[in-house]
């Protein structure tokens, strides 16, 4: 049977990418961050899985305001890389795992969680920037990755508890799918940053360290953080944490298994307008 | 019955709700079709006429023109599609996020290096922070 071995968390903001992509990795500004990867990288190495869950967010990328779909689970053979207004990123396609998608999606449906199947689609930086992060700069990414959108953009999004609940049924489908497959799965974006209006550039290092730790070891209470206190704490687009929790409920322990190891931690101020938070859990 | 919005007492913060995407819907798929590299220059070849193609309201088209990205978000622009003609106009997410400010670039930049806005006063509509109304624009002499 296929198994969860580790869940991977990361901020995954556009112009760490736009870094990568104009060869600016080594400047004294983009050193420390890249720096806190380096441990990352290794580990991925040592522990490459033969599929990715990547929860991401799209940024008014494949989805416009025609349609907002809140989980859309990505099931397409393929996807491109989007031009995002600045050209598509140089990096590799990413090569999707349309038998394990379409059986998460059957299984998850089947819960009461209400996904969005799709079939054709581009993916954003939401979803190339941690694979850049983790994986270096590839001719090809090591594994096929599910991409699984959710809304963070348009109010409501889904809550943190709803999320996590959504990453328990999401476990249970991919611990039911015969073949034996490692798979891990990656909850990305924020942490504190919020890109509009006069509270432009909020970042508050003591709140994202704070839920952190609370992620790591409580995360039920990490679940029960409702949208208001992300928006005044980590401000207007730090609610993309929530999408963290979906990774966080695949985990283990929330299953009723040991707690996971941390095998790595990173908190950086600033890429750009954001506080950039990174987490390893291993299962034991 | 009115629904609960607790996040309207949050200073300098506009949140995309389904009210403001009703407000934004055309706005904000202009700002989508400039994904297309032709549009951006059919755009840029004529920024009125361009406009004018789309069902927006005259504000919203000013406001565009104007690169007024606050005045973008209150007739329901959203950042993220708003970005795009910041894309346009060759402009990072940063020089976006520090227009809506006041600050000039360098100070923006420099306030983000130095570990970002403080919460401190900016959580609640009334307290004395930098993004509160009462100080803005920010960055102006005193």
């Amino acid at each position: 049977m296929a198994k969860i071995t580790a869940s991977v968390y990361t901020s995954h903001v556009p112009a760490i990418g736009a870094a990568i992509d104009t060869g600016k990795t080594t400047d004294p500004y983009w050193v420390p961050l890249f720096k806190g990867y380096e441990p990352s990288k290794s580990w991925m190495e040592a522990s490459k899985p033969d599929v990715i869950f990547l929860v991401y967010n799209d940024h008014a990328t494949a989805f416009s305001l025609d349609i907002i779909p809140t989980f859309a689970i990505g099931c397409a053979a393929e996807f491109k890389p989007a031009d995002e207004g600045y050209g598509p990123r140089p990096v590799p396609t990413v090569i999707g795992h349309p038998e394990l998608a379409a059986h998460i999606a059957q299984s998850v449906i089947q819960d009461d969680f209400d996904l969005t199947i799709v079939n054709k689609m581009d993916v954003d930086h939401g979803l190339t920037v941690p694979l850049n992060l983790l994986c270096g700069s590839p001719d090809a990414w090591p594994c096929p990755v599910i991409p699984f959108a959710v809304n963070v953009v348009q109010y409501p999004v889904p809550s943190g508890r709803r999320c996590y609940n959504l990453g328990q049924a999401i476990r249970k489908a991919i611990e039911s799918y015969d073949e034996p497959l490692k798979v891990q799965i990656w909850g990305t974006g924020g942490m504190s940053h919020q890109l509009q209006g006069p509270r432009a550039g909020l970042i508050n290092r003591e709140w994202d360290n704070a839920w952190l730790d609370t992620l790591i070891s409580d995360p039920d209470a990490a679940a029960s953080v409702p949208h208001i206190d992300y928006v005044r704490e980590a401000g207007s687009e730090g609610i993309e944490l929530v999408m963290w929790l979906i990774a966080r409920g695949a985990m283990d322990d929330v299953a009723g298994g040991p707690p996971p190891k941390l095998a790595h931690r990173f908190y950086h101020v600033p890429a750009s307008n954001t506080g950039v938070g990174h987490l390893i859990l291993e299962n034991q | 019955m009115a629904l609960e919005k607790p996040y309207k007492d949050i200073p300098g913060t506009t949140i995309f709700d389904a009210d403001q995407s009703r407000l934004g819907y055309h706005l904000n798929q202009f700002c989508m079709s400039l994904m297309k590299a032709a549009n951006r220059e059919r755009f840029k070849a004529g920024e009125r006429a361009y406009l004018d193609e789309w069902p927006m309201t005259e504000e919203q088209k000013q406001a565009v023109l104007a690169r007024d990205l606050n005045r973008c978000i209150a007739l329901g622009g959203n950042i993220y599609f708003l970005a795009k003609i910041g894309a346009t106009d060759g402009k990072s997410f940063q020089q976006m996020a520090g227009s809506m400010t006041g600050m000039s670039e360098a100070a923006y930049r420099d306030m983000m290096i130095n570990g970002g806005r403080s919460v401190e006063g900016n959580r609640y509509i009334g307290e004395d922070g930098d993004a509160q109304a009462h100080r803005q624009p920010q960055g102006k002499k005193d």
